[in-house]
């Protein structure tokens, strides 16, 4: 994959596929010399058993079509980039991922469009509830679902191409004030 | 610049677009599995989502699914509108999806060069 973005985007569908309700994205870009993602979610988890074998693409698909390539693909990404994959999970009560990667790592690939891969993400899955946070230069973005939900009441659709629109712009606007940039 | 506020302003307009989005529409659905992702599948949605928004089309639903193992053909997108057979459209590009949108789910005609299955509903 070209961005970690598109990475997340995908772990955030095992999440999905799993059954979470609630799910959390953080991303910092500087954690001890680490540039890290999480993602957890309260959806029905692993089993110890599958959890130590779904880094291997060749046992893991043979066990559920859930679980697939993805996992394996991060957990090379990070190896590649000075980094590592920690992965902790309960059956029942949900899974917990972070990739670390070493900061200003040379074959890191970039983030890329996280803000395109939230709103597809909530577009896809509007009943989740996201809590994103992203964090960079000693600045850090707070986004939920939540803010949204408070407002619009049963209106917050986020399937609806209107808020969908109005969220990714939303959200690069944001992200770029906390990268420091200028903002338009 | 956006704001929260925006969505203060928009909350009487949105309400009223609840009505028009039932499920009895158009639906659109996105093959997002791993395999889909990675041809592209983000591009793509965001594309629809931006066309449905310009055209105001809000009586259709966007959906996704997981990796059906046609993993080749990636990007999927399937056209279900109501009463006719299921279409999937293969190798689908963000530029495809204007196209699709004005010939099929708009218009009803499908876009013979990109069919990849043709499914009959129930």
């Amino acid at each position: 994959m070209r961005e970690l973005s598109l990475h997340i985007l995908d772990l955030a569908q095992n999440s999905i596929e799993a059954g979470a309700k609630n799910l959390v994205i953080a991303i910092d870009e500087d954690e001890d010399g680490f540039f890290v993602f999480r993602i957890e979610d309260d959806g029905r988890g692993m089993s110890q058993e599958l959890l130590q074998q779904v880094r291997d693409p060749f046992t893991t698909t043979r066990l559920s079509r859930k679980v697939g390539m993805g996992i394996p693909f991060i957990d090379m990404v990070t190896q590649q980039c000075g980094g590592h994959l920690e992965l902790t999970s309960e059956k029942g009560s949900g899974t917990k991922l972070a990739a670390y990667f070493a900061a200003g790592n040379i074959d890191m690939p970039p983030l890329g469009d996280i803000a395109a891969s939230i709103r597809v993400l909530l577009a896809g899955a509007p009943w989740l509830e996201l809590d994103f946070s992203y964090t960079c230069g000693g600045r850090r973005l707070d986004f939920s679902t939540r803010q949204v939900r408070e407002i619009l009441g049963d209106a917050a659709d986020f399937a609806n191409p209107e808020i969908s629109l109005w969220l990714e712009e939303y959200l690069k606007q944001e992200i770029a004030k906390v990268k420091g940039m200028e903002v338009q | 610049m956006k704001s929260l506020e925006d969505l203060h302003k928009l909350r009487e307009k949105l309400k009223a677009d609840i009505k028009l989005r039932k499920d009895e529409g158009t639906k659109i659905i996105v093959g997002m599995g791993t395999c889909g992702i990675a041809a592209g599948a983000r591009e793509v949605m965001s594309a629809i989502l931006d066309e449905l928004a310009v055209r105001k089309l809000l009586n259709v639903q966007v959906q996704q699914t997981g990796c059906i193992g046609m993993c080749e053909k990636e990007v999927l997108v399937d056209v279900i509108r109501p009463g006719e057979p299921r279409i999937t459209y293969g190798k689908v590009k963000p530029e495809d999806v204007k196209k699709i949108i004005a010939e099929h789910v708009v218009n009803g005609r499908i876009v013979e060069e990109l069919v990849v299955g043709k499914l009959e509903q129930e």
